[in-house]
């Protein structure tokens, strides 16, 4: 289903008419109703409904500076939306990925790794293990400074698997990735997917996912 | 380990893994004692009294200066943002890195102040009260600077402008701290400092956390 940002009205109506379910504890359900974000003067969107549900992939996409990435900092709960609600992302419930990966080029890439865990749930896979499912193993104690920015993003992936979270949202995460890496990263997301998360993702680049099923596309701007 | 815990010892290794940044602050506060005699002549009574508001005057500039880094480097790497989504609420996540920044800012000032005693003529005694004052008034000042480094975390270029904003709310805990030394002086001083430093310590979490989340935006 592709949604166009003309018709979101309507469609946030037929969301709103559907019975209300009791929310699920693990089950992931993210409700979009009738978001509008400003950013100073500009509208960016306005009346913006979609769902996504356990085992949904969505894609925003969208020419540059349309708002793709403030969507996910609102979604985040970074970006207060002027209107609208949102509900079924809670804040620690979910991952950020963006071009701001919080790493610190003076620690190690493992020291990185274990930081995150720590701060996030050690609920996911342990930091080698991690680093091995993303292809930096033996990397660990090299400091994440000397990383190439391919290095750096996978070291990013990894820390969304050392806590598990069911929320995943991605903002242009094959940036710097190679064609490998895009691989990993679509293997990334159908794992995810498999286990009930759910995956909000800003690219540009066609997502290299097993399964097309359950993946949606949302177009901001109105373009096609 | 905690994310608190895990959080502190983050920031130390940082501190004293990029190169001895936390080290310029001591040389600094020493610097600033370094240059006074040369200013006021080599008189020793004089020199010792005045050396308090001296070690004082030093303290306060070098734990202004160390401000802004206290939360800009983690909003420019996405640190702050993500931290958001951590397990601990972002007061706890707040202090926690006031208590890191005070042990790389203000510890290495307290384990430097024999050396100021030494070049400022001070007694034993008076060293002994300038220590405790310091070690009452700096927690303090490092949330005084919270605030302020919170509220001008979102400005790009923000540099002075955070210890020039605390500056004002900053001074009692001079006026205090520096009273405290006086040894004809009750025990007023001193009880004012430490209701000063515990207020303020308590509430500046809750205060940069909202100046933080605003600046989110």
């Amino acid at each position: 289903m592709t949604l166009a940002s003309g018709d979101l009205g309507s469609l946030g109506m037929a969301v709103m008419n559907q019975p209300h379910r009791p929310s699920e504890a693990f089950a992931p359900h993210l409700r979009v109703r009738g978001l509008t974000i400003r950013r100073g003067e500009r509208l960016l969107f306005e009346d913006l409904a979609f769902e996504v549900r356990a085992g949904g992939v969505l894609l925003v996409r969208g020419p540059n500076g349309v708002g793709k990435s403030t969507l996910l900092m609102a979604l985040a709960g970074i970006v207060r939306p002027d209107a609208g609600t949102i509900e079924g992302v809670e804040r620690t419930r979910l991952h950020l990925l963006n071009y701001r990966s919080g790493l610190k080029p003076r620690l190690t890439v493992a020291e990185n790794l274990k930081f995150w865990r720590a701060m996030h749930g050690a609920t996911g896979l342990d930091e080698d293990a991690a680093l091995e499912v993303v292809g930096i193993d033996g990397l660990g104690g090299l400091e994440a400074g000397y990383l190439s920015s391919g290095q750096l993003r996978r070291l990013a992936l990894a820390r969304l698997l050392v806590s598990k979270r069911p929320v995943w949202l991605l903002d242009e995460p094959s940036a710097a990735l190679d064609a490998e890496g895009e691989a990993l990263l679509g293997r990334l997301i159908d794992a995810h997917r498999a286990s009930g998360g759910i995956a909000i993702v800003a690219t540009h680049h066609d997502l290299m996912l097993a399964d097309a099923a359950g993946v949606e596309t949302l177009m901001l701007g109105g373009g096609a | 380990m905690s994310g608190f815990g895990a959080l502190i010892g983050r920031d130390l290794k940082l501190a004293f893994r990029a190169g001895g940044e936390a080290l310029t602050l001591v040389l600094f506060f020493v610097m600033v004692a370094v240059i006074v005699p040369f200013a006021i002549g080599p008189d020793r009574p004089q020199l010792s009294r005045l050396a308090p508001g001296i070690v004082w005057i030093a303290a306060f500039l070098s734990m202004l200066l160390g401000l802004d880094r206290l939360f800009r480097a983690d909003d420019e790497d996405g640190s702050l943002t993500l931290l958001r989504h951590s397990s601990l609420p972002l007061e706890a996540v707040v202090a926690a890195k006031v208590i890191a920044h005070w042990l790389v800012t203000a510890l290495p000032l307290l384990v430097a102040t024999p050396v100021l005693a030494l070049l400022l003529s001070m007694s034993w005694e008076q060293w002994g009260r300038t220590v405790l004052a310091l070690v009452i008034g700096t927690p303090g000042l490092v949330s005084f600077g919270a605030l302020g480094a919170a509220v001008t975390v979102g400005l790009r270029r923000g540099g002075l402008i955070a210890p020039v904003l605390i500056l004002p709310l900053a001074i009692p805990v001079m006026i205090f701290g520096v009273g405290m030394l006086d040894p004809l002086a009750g025990s007023g001083a001193t009880l004012f400092l430490i209701a000063l430093s515990l207020v303020v310590t308590a509430f500046s979490p809750f205060a940069a956390a909202l100046a933080l989340r605003a600046a989110g935006e």
